[in-house]
């Protein structure tokens, strides 16, 4: 009981930036990240990680939906019938989602035709839902939206360096800049006779399995960095 | 615990908030939206043509695509047997607006051949007229589209560009992503010397024929056979049409 009357003197506080929310911000991007550590939202950081421009036009929605979502959520906790609870944050997600959709397609018309149905399927996405379950049914909707965002950049944050690796072996280029290939539009380019052709692209890099082994490999290299994620079961 | 009668309330209230912010925000949006979609569409066309007028479509912003299509592109529908259908009749068959770009080719390509219309953009620049024909055909995965520039020999092609629903990157999806599919159909004859149509093959393995064949690409054999096929029933379409213009 104690820990119960502890919380609620602490949901008192005044809107402020301490340790506690630094680390609410802080914690998904390396502790406690939704990729790499919680093994959430795997499907989308397969598929939209060809490229760093998609990904990031991905991260942007994810955080905004991530952060949103877990606002509008917590704000309305006390309101929120608990029998119908997961269809009515199911109902919010999918509202956000929607509005991040049409905004793109003002907005950015080709980001829009390039992630295509990966846009609509953020409402499937495990870390949003996770997070709303997880933390905004039960905090104030401020720390809610700073653990909203902190998992949202979480999230991109791999997205980012997966697409970097993929798009860099896969088509030899960063953010659509064309750094080393087969071509003069290239900074590199392998076929003048002082490079002699000897490099290629890796064709499995753009294809999704690749993304697997990447991600398997960042997770692996992760684990080992970072002594407090080793499993000592 | 809430009761039954709290649950149905907030559930109704809370969807019709999310219901009339929605529709209010597509309805708000649609402008835009078929703004950037027409554009989008428009652009297509202009990649075909863009290495004979001379268009860098990196640099194209929306404005100018709007100013080349309405100063330099004159857009007219033809039917099975090359008439020029007036806007009136194509509005009829229910394509509002009665141009070129209104016409639907994903619906197009369900009818029976003869009860096709077929869309054409001519543009005329300061070099030689450019005629734009469309075709849509199958991938391995799903439908892709082209859109084929014609010198105004209407036998001689003087630009491509592809598209593709779900073919697989890297792979299939290269035949519009990679430069070097594309640009090897630049100067492709689509006729041989004799008069008789062969359209453009993609052939498996390295093009014999300089002037009817290209190169396929490895490992996206199907979509490759796709774009041939493609390529020689759509331009078969046209072909009344192309006769009656080069009469």
């Amino acid at each position: 009981m104690a820990e119960v009357k502890e919380l609620v003197v602490k949901k008192g506080s005044a809107i402020g930036f301490g340790k506690e929310e630094k680390k609410l911000l802080t914690d998904p991007l390396n502790d406690n990240n939704p990729i790499t550590v919680q093994v959430l939202g795997i499907c989308s950081a397969l598929a939209v990680t060809t490229g760093m421009k998609n990904a990031f036009v991905m991260a942007v929605a994810v955080i905004a939906v991530t952060a949103l979502s877990n606002f509008t959520v917590s704000l309305l906790r006390n309101a929120i019938p608990k029998q119908v609870r997961m269809i009515v944050q199911l109902v919010i997600i999918a509202f956000l989602v929607t509005i991040v959709e049409l905004t793109l397609k003002a907005v950015s018309y080709d980001s829009y035709k390039q992630l295509s149905v990966f846009i609509g399927l953020i409402i499937t996405n495990c870390i949003v839902m996770g997070r709303l379950e997880a933390y905004a049914m039960g905090n104030t909707p401020y720390k809610s939206l700073l653990d909203g965002i902190g998992n949202g950049m979480g999230y991109g944050i791999i997205l980012l360096i997966v697409a970097a690796i993929r798009e860099f072996f896969g088509k030899g280029s960063l953010w659509n800049y064309k750094i080393i290939g087969n071509t003069s539009d290239f900074l590199i380019n392998t076929t003048e006779s002082t490079m002699m052709g000897w490099y290629a692209n890796n064709n499995l890099m753009v294809l999704f399995p690749s993304a697997m082994f990447v991600i398997a490999v960042l997770i692996w290299a992760h684990r080992a960095w970072n002594n407090k994620l080793i499993d000592v079961s | 615990m809430h009761n039954t009668g709290y649950i149905i309330k907030f559930v109704l209230i809370m969807t019709t908030i999310v219901a009339v912010v929605l529709a209010s925000l597509s309805s708000g949006l649609k402008s835009v939206h078929d703004k950037n979609e027409a554009i989008y569409n428009k652009k297509a066309i202009l990649g075909a043509i863009a290495g004979s007028a001379g268009i860098d479509m990196a640099k194209v912003s929306d404005d100018d695509v709007l100013a080349i299509f309405k100063d330099n592109i004159e857009q007219v529908v033809v039917d099975y047997e090359g008439n020029i259908l007036t806007p009136e009749k194509v509005t009829a068959l229910g394509y509002m607006g009665g141009k070129a770009e209104n016409v639907d080719m994903a619906k197009e390509i369900k009818k029976a051949e003869k009860d096709r219309v077929l869309p054409v953009y001519i543009y005329s620049g300061d070099t030689e007229k450019l005629y734009v024909l469309t075709v849509r055909g199958k991938g391995l995965w799903d439908e892709i589209w082209g859109n084929i520039a014609m010198k105004s020999d209407l036998n001689t092609i003087a630009g491509v560009a592809f598209d593709h629903k779900g073919e697989t990157p890297g792979l299939g999806a290269e035949i519009k992503d990679n430069p070097g599919f594309y640009n090897q159909f630049a100067g492709k004859k689509i006729f041989k010397e004799d008069g008789t149509y062969v359209s453009v093959d993609v052939v498996k393995g390295g093009a014999k024929d300089l002037v009817h064949d290209v190169d396929g690409i490895s490992g996206a054999t199907i979509t490759a056979d796709g774009v041939a096929d493609m390529m020689y029933k759509g331009l078969n379409l046209y072909r009344p049409y192309i006769t009656t213009i080069k009469q």
